[in-house]
């Protein structure tokens, strides 16, 4: 089947018959893309996660009732499935950002050194959650 | 001598609307969160069970309260900085990309402003 592609020069945006190539249908994932590509969605995550820490703040300030609703609502399975996933998303972000700085320095860009820092930020960043919900979960 | 044409010129600095300071900042913002979310991990770990006093006492302290200030403020920054190219990549059409961003960028100062003053209401107490 063939995709349309949308005519940039109307704004409107027309769609027009006209072939594609494929792309995401037929390239093969490696880790380089999958890595890249989840560095992105846990960035965007962290992003919807920052509602959570500032209505947090907002129910301290608001007093001890809102306050406990909310330790309540994010001490239950589903507050803390969210902060689980919120962690994962913290940690492999921040590993996988040291990666991106390195290379931005020019370290770690052959290929053979992208595969490994990218294993080893992954057992990092699955460590470094591992080790906070320990500490966490015996306070 | 400039290689735009006079229509670029007139328009702005191409697609992205900008470029080297973005990418700086983005990276400043980066190398300060690096430190500042171990810090940040370590202060919630104070707060875990911590009743509404409690946690007044703990956001008074200066430290608790720097940290958290730095981390919120920069990591905002840094999200917006994110959001931004995110939403370049991926809306063509021009109306729906700004509409986005201005939902990004003034999103990002509502929850910023709402955060710190949240955070400054419990530490200085009222």
């Amino acid at each position: 089947m063939t995709q349309h592609e949308r005519s940039h020069d109307r704004p409107q945006g027309r769609l027009h018959a006209r072939p594609m190539s494929p792309h995401l249908e037929i390239y093969k994932p490696q880790l380089t893309s999958v890595l890249s590509i989840i560095h992105r969605g846990t960035g965007v995550g962290l992003a919807v996660g920052t509602l959570f820490i500032t209505w947090w703040l907002v129910a301290a300030a608001l007093g001890p009732g809102p306050y406990e609703t909310t330790r309540e609502l994010y001490g239950s399975w589903i507050g803390q499935l969210v902060l689980f996933g919120f962690s994962v998303c913290l940690f492999y972000h921040l590993c996988n950002g040291v990666r991106h700085l390195f290379w931005d320095i020019g370290w770690l860009l052959e290929i053979e050194d992208v595969y490994r820092s990218g294993w080893v930020m992954l057992c990092a960043s699955g460590v470094l959650t591992f080790i906070a919900w320990f500490i966490g979960l015996s306070l | 001598m400039s290689l735009e044409s006079p229509l670029g010129r007139v328009r702005g600095l191409g697609t992205a609307k900008e470029g080297t300071g973005h990418f700086w900042h983005q990276r400043l913002t980066a190398i300060a969160l690096v430190p500042l979310t171990f810090l940040f991990v370590i202060v919630m770990f104070a707060f875990f069970g911590a009743d509404h006093a409690r946690a007044v006492e703990l956001m008074g302290n200066p430290l608790v309260a720097t940290v958290m200030l730095l981390f919120l403020l920069t990591g905002f920054y840094h999200m917006k900085l994110g959001m931004q190219v995110v939403i370049e990549d991926y809306i063509s059409h021009e109306g729906a990309k700004i509409a986005l961003l201005l939902c990004v960028t003034l999103g990002t100062v509502a929850l910023a402003t709402a955060s710190v003053f949240a955070l400054l209401k419990l530490a200085l107490g009222s």
